[in-house]
């Protein structure tokens, strides 16, 4: 369907596009097997100045709203989940830095990550606040000049890849969720180490990884926002992020339809392309009905969150929980369109059913997004 | 340092072919793209220019639509684009388009290295670089599959043979034809397809270049399609059918006096 | 300037949908063309009412066109030992040049290469042009147009060949811009037009989607490089007697710029798949790396070599000297395997002329089974172990 995108945006669509097809498509099976980091791929999208679209005008980006983000993102996905959700993580680590970090330290870090010379992470994971991010037990101490910090964040992406990180960590345990703040920790600082590297069952070419924070010693203005502020903004920004998850998975959903329409007409049995079988018709017909529905919630979620910055909660988990079980189903249905042969590693679509599983646990899970959507509409009705 | 990147735009050729009942050319569906080797070139002096500062120009001749291309080539780093438009140079085979490149380039500011693709790919002729560097008196190499190191005055490149490489030092200015595995072309950027979109270019005319009127287009070429057709297709042919073990055995049987 | 007879045009399209630059429209009741013309004469030759045709200024005519005769052939020599390409040049130059009742003489430069002179003369070759020093060990373009073109100059003939190879590929358009003559590159047919002795060159366009025959009729000479491989090579006859001329290269003509540093021969090159009388070769179809194991295997019981398509050597699977295609190189084995290759026609044209082709294939629609003499539809995983086992089984 046509949704009327404006000269920017068809812009950014093409040019991620390209990125899928020159530089992802060679490559993701092999990227998938060894475990590998997109790094050159990262660098490409760098030099395509895709990392520029979510960061504001004046620090040179290009300023792109929600709907650009999920553009580029989705686009992205087509071609590789895990590559797509690389990038997507640098622009969730650097969201802290934009809606709540101080001038001085938008200046200092805005300008390379719109460049991709420097790539961001964020840590709120831990082992025992997944969830209930409010179970973090990661602590920063006022000392003199610096912070410290102390505490092992868990799974993040791009964990030991990135230069930036910024870190979630109780100022105040007393005051529970009220005693957070994000602080921004950079590659090297002291104390700063990178753990365990994990083996997925998907996304395998994004790094996931423990970041370790003994006595991290961290100059005072690393701090993001106001002390104690710091679960309003990571909730402002997994408001913001959630959209580009959900996009992953309309790409992905997309990419898995291709492959299933394009196999159905190719196969013969019982003398005919299986594409002639009403059954897998039907198969086909369900699946791109859920795609074009999952893209169209999202689009007009980024459009909402786009214009209502104060209202943005339930669109935002709504079309995160829809776009991402219409990936589950796509992809798994697209295996069976494909039979035999989509449960070989030698076409692409047991892989992206394997990638399609993180997106209903990530960025919360599936279940947490429909308590935030309850909780909205018990609100709205009372 | 002032590269000079000619440039083709061409139908994209893995989508034409003759269509044998009625014996035309069928283009349903084929699109104009900058030659895939060009597009190799073009990298290769964004990445010098990257190294070395300086400035890259694009040059084609073509139709005034080719101007799409050169906006295409300075949203993947080029800074400026050159177009050689003319009805009279239509028809021109190798010996008159480089007759022509040279003329348009002898008006531009003087180039420290010129590089093309290595061909075409609707023509396949690899004609035109070392033609082109055959009027301009330059050094060249073609088939360049890597450049090792660059100054202002010298390069020095791979130059790939049937049976391995040579490695070659030229002095600049230079002419160079390159490969595809000289480099992985890079993506256009947003920021430079905005200044594409705001970009001019520069539209020379026979008349701009002086060129002789003998030289160019058709008149000027000394070589003339007389015929085009259809490569024949092969004759007997046999595709089995049955269990994968009934064919081989079929495919075997057929194969003892090759065996 | 494409000129359209609005009287004979019946707007039929026919000219539209043969431009390959959609120069040419039919608006109303009459063709009309645009400035994307090239003159290619595809609608001129497609128009069923001859209502186009094409109207060329006055070519300029070579004055001493009369003065060029004789075929000669370039002999390409690379460290001190000549390209098997030079047999095959011969072998059509012979022929030519009987037709033509001339000469056919051979130019060799390199070094250390006199001894090739007696193979040529058996080749086929009256006279051989010998130019013999050791700045032509290396090849250089520079030195070699020159001295190329001023034996050209001297001698005249009328028709030149050299081998469409990376050396013949670099320096014969230089030669050719230099002399004034045209070139037609690649070409995989030559005949003499009987009425008037013209040379109608015949080579792949577009991909080898197309072919289209050339002629240069004003100037001389009329330059040709040959696909290797396409060309019979020439049955020697070491009775043959002929003159060997030694020519002495100008010390300015030996000058170049160009400095070789070094010649490096690829590892991966070890086996020409050119020279092998059977190929294996794997495609897209092959789906990894892994696919070349197998295929090796298969080559192995066949002594063929592994030869791969584009795609497969594009993925990075096999290097780019195993690529057979338009973009590499042309095979012509007794026998060719093509596994997982679907046939495009850039794949097509490298390998058409094999003797046997097999194509193993999963879909039954690719374009291979029509240019395969044999045809085996699965998967090739199933295909060739099966092919393998019983190949095995026949030997024993």
């Amino acid at each position: 369907m046509d949704y009327f995108f404006d000269e920017t945006q068809q812009m950014i669509v093409e040019t991620a596009r390209e990125i899928t097809r020159e530089k992802i498509l060679p490559v993701r099976a092999e990227l998938d097997e060894k475990n590998e980091f997109p790094r050159e791929i990262l660098h490409d999208i760098a030099k395509a100045d895709l990392f520029g679209i979510f960061v504001p005008e004046e620090y040179g980006g290009l300023g792109g709203g929600c709907y650009e983000i999920v553009l580029a993102m989705e686009e992205l996905a087509r071609g590789c989940v895990g590559v797509a959700t690389s990038y997507a993580a640098s622009a969730l680590g650097i969201f802290p830095v934009i809606l709540a970090g101080s001038e001085e330290q938008k200046e200092k870090y805005l300008p390379d990550i719109a460049t991709g010379s420097r790539w961001a992470a964020f840590g709120l994971t831990e082992a025992n606040a997944g969830s209930d991010a409010s179970g973090i037990r990661t602590t920063a101490v006022e000392d003199g000049d610096s912070w410290v910090l102390n505490g092992t964040k868990q799974w993040i992406t791009n964990g030991g890849e990135s230069e930036i990180y910024t870190i979630v960590a109780l100022t105040d345990p007393s005051k529970g969720a009220r005693g957070a703040s994000i602080f921004v920790v950079e590659d090297g600082d002291p104390g700063f180490s990178y753990g365990k590297k994990e083996d997925k069952m998907g996304i395998r070419s994004s790094a996931t990884r423990e970041l370790i924070m003994k006595d991290c010693r961290i100059p005072k203005d690393r701090l993001v926002g106001r002390r104690g502020t710091g679960f309003i903004t990571v909730m402002k920004t997994l408001d913001l992020s959630r959209p580009g998850i959900a996009s992953l998975g309309v790409g992905l959903a997309q990419a898995a339809l291709d492959e299933a329409v394009t196999y159905a007409k190719q196969r013969v049995q019982f003398g005919k392309p299986i594409i002639s079988f009403q059954a897998v018709q039907h198969m086909l017909a369900d699946m791109a009905m859920q795609t074009e529905a999952a893209r169209a919630l999202v689009y007009a979620a980024a459009r909402h969150i786009d214009h209502h910055p104060k209202d943005m909660s339930k669109a935002s988990s709504m079309c995160k929980v829809f776009a991402t079980d219409v990936a589950m189903k796509v992809t798994t249905d697209a295996v069976q369109v494909l039979g035999g042969y989509g449960y070989m590693k030698e076409y692409p679509v047991e892989k992206m059913m394997r990638d399609a599983k993180i997106l209903q646990i990530y960025e919360g899970t599936n279940q947490i997004q429909r308590n935030v959507i309850g909780q909205e509409l018990n609100k709205e009705y009372s | 340092m002032h590269i000079i990147v000619c440039v083709k735009q061409v139908p994209d050729a893995k989508d034409v072919r003759l269509d044998p009942r009625t014996n035309t050319l069928s283009r349903e569906g084929v699109e104009s793209i900058m030659n895939p080797y060009d597009r190799h070139a073009l990298e290769e002096a964004v990445a010098i220019k990257e190294q070395l500062g300086g400035k890259v120009t694009v040059l084609t001749m073509g139709p005034p639509q080719a101007e799409s291309m050169l906006r295409e080539a300075i949203a993947c780093g080029a800074d400026e684009g050159v177009l050689i438009s003319d009805r009279a140079f239509a028809g021109a085979d190798t010996w008159a388009t480089s007759y022509t490149l040279a003329k348009a380039i002898q008006t531009l500011a003087p180039a420290s290295l010129i590089l093309c693709g290595k061909q075409a790919i609707d023509g396949d002729t690899a004609q035109v670089g070392p033609g082109l560097a055959c009027r301009l008196e330059l050094p060249y190499a073609t088939c360049v599959q890597k450049t090792r190191s660059v100054s202002t005055d010298s390069i020095e490149v791979e130059r790939m043979m049937d049976d391995g490489y040579d490695v070659l030092r030229l002095p600049l200015p230079a002419l160079l034809t390159v490969v595809k595995d000289i480099n992985e072309p890079r993506v256009a950027s947003l920021k430079g397809k905005m200044k594409a979109k705001k970009a001019t270019c520069t539209v020379l005319s026979a008349a701009d270049i002086e060129a002789d009127p003998h030289n160019i287009g058709l008149a000027g070429s000394p070589t003339q399609v007389v015929r085009v057709f259809s490569p024949e297709a092969r004759g007997d042919r046999k595709v089995f059918t049955g269990t994968v073990e009934e064919q081989v055995a079929q495919l075997v049987d057929s194969l003892r006096p090759y065996l | 300037m494409l000129l359209i007879d609005c009287e004979k045009c019946t707007a039929c399209a026919v000219c539209e949908s043969s431009c390959a630059f959609a120069a040419i429209t039919v608006l109303d009741d009459c063709a009309v063309v645009n400035e994307n013309c090239t003159l290619c004469g595809a609608c001129v030759e497609n128009c069923p009412e001859e209502a186009l045709r094409i109207e060329v200024a006055e070519k300029r005519q070579q004055e001493d066109i009369q003065e060029f005769s004789g075929i000669m052939v370039f002999a390409e020599c690379r460290h001190g030992v000549i390209a098997p390409v030079t047999y095959e040049l011969l072998g059509i130059g012979r022929k030519l040049a009987d037709q033509r009742k001339v000469p056919l003489s051979v130019t060799i430069l390199g070094h250390g290469i006199e001894r090739y002179c007696d193979s040529l003369i058996a080749g086929g070759a009256d006279t051989v042009s010998l130019v013999e020093h050791e700045n032509l060990a290396q090849f250089r373009e520079d030195i070699f147009a020159q001295i190329l073109a001023c034996i050209i100059r001297e001698q005249k003939p009328e028709v030149v060949l050299a081998g469409a190879t990376a050396i013949g590929r670099s320096v014969i358009p230089y030669v050719a811009t230099l002399v004034g003559a045209g070139l037609t590159a690649d070409c995989t047919k030559l005949e003499i037009r009987e009425e008037d002795g013209m040379l109608l060159q015949t080579r792949p366009a577009f991909g080898g989607n197309i072919m289209a025959t050339i002629e240069c009729p004003h100037t001389r000479p009329q330059m040709a490089t040959v696909r290797p491989k396409v060309m019979a090579p020439a049955v020697p006859d070491p009775a043959r007697k002929g003159q060997i001329l030694r020519i002495e290269a100008l010390a300015e003509e030996l000058r170049s710029a160009v400095e070789v540093l070094e010649s490096v021969q690829s590892d991966e090159d070890q086996v020409n798949i050119q020279e092998v009388e059977a190929l294996v070769s794997g495609g897209r179809g092959l789906a990894s790396e892994k696919g070349f194991v197998l295929l090796r295997e298969l080559a192995a019981e066949l002594n063929a070599a592994v030869a791969a398509s584009r795609a497969a050597v594009y993925s990075g699977w096999i290097p780019y000297p195993h690529q057979v295609g338009q973009t590499g190189k042309t095979v012509s084995p007794k026998l060719y395997i093509a596994c997982g290759i679907s046939g495009a026609i850039q794949h097509a044209v490298g390998m058409q002329s094999a003797e046997v082709v097999v194509a193993i294939n999963r879909d039954v629609d690719a374009p291979i089974f029509n240019i395969a003499t044999y045809g085996v539809v699965g998967d090739l995983y199933e295909v060739i172990p099966e092919l393998i086992r019983q190949l095995r089984e026949v030997k024993k």
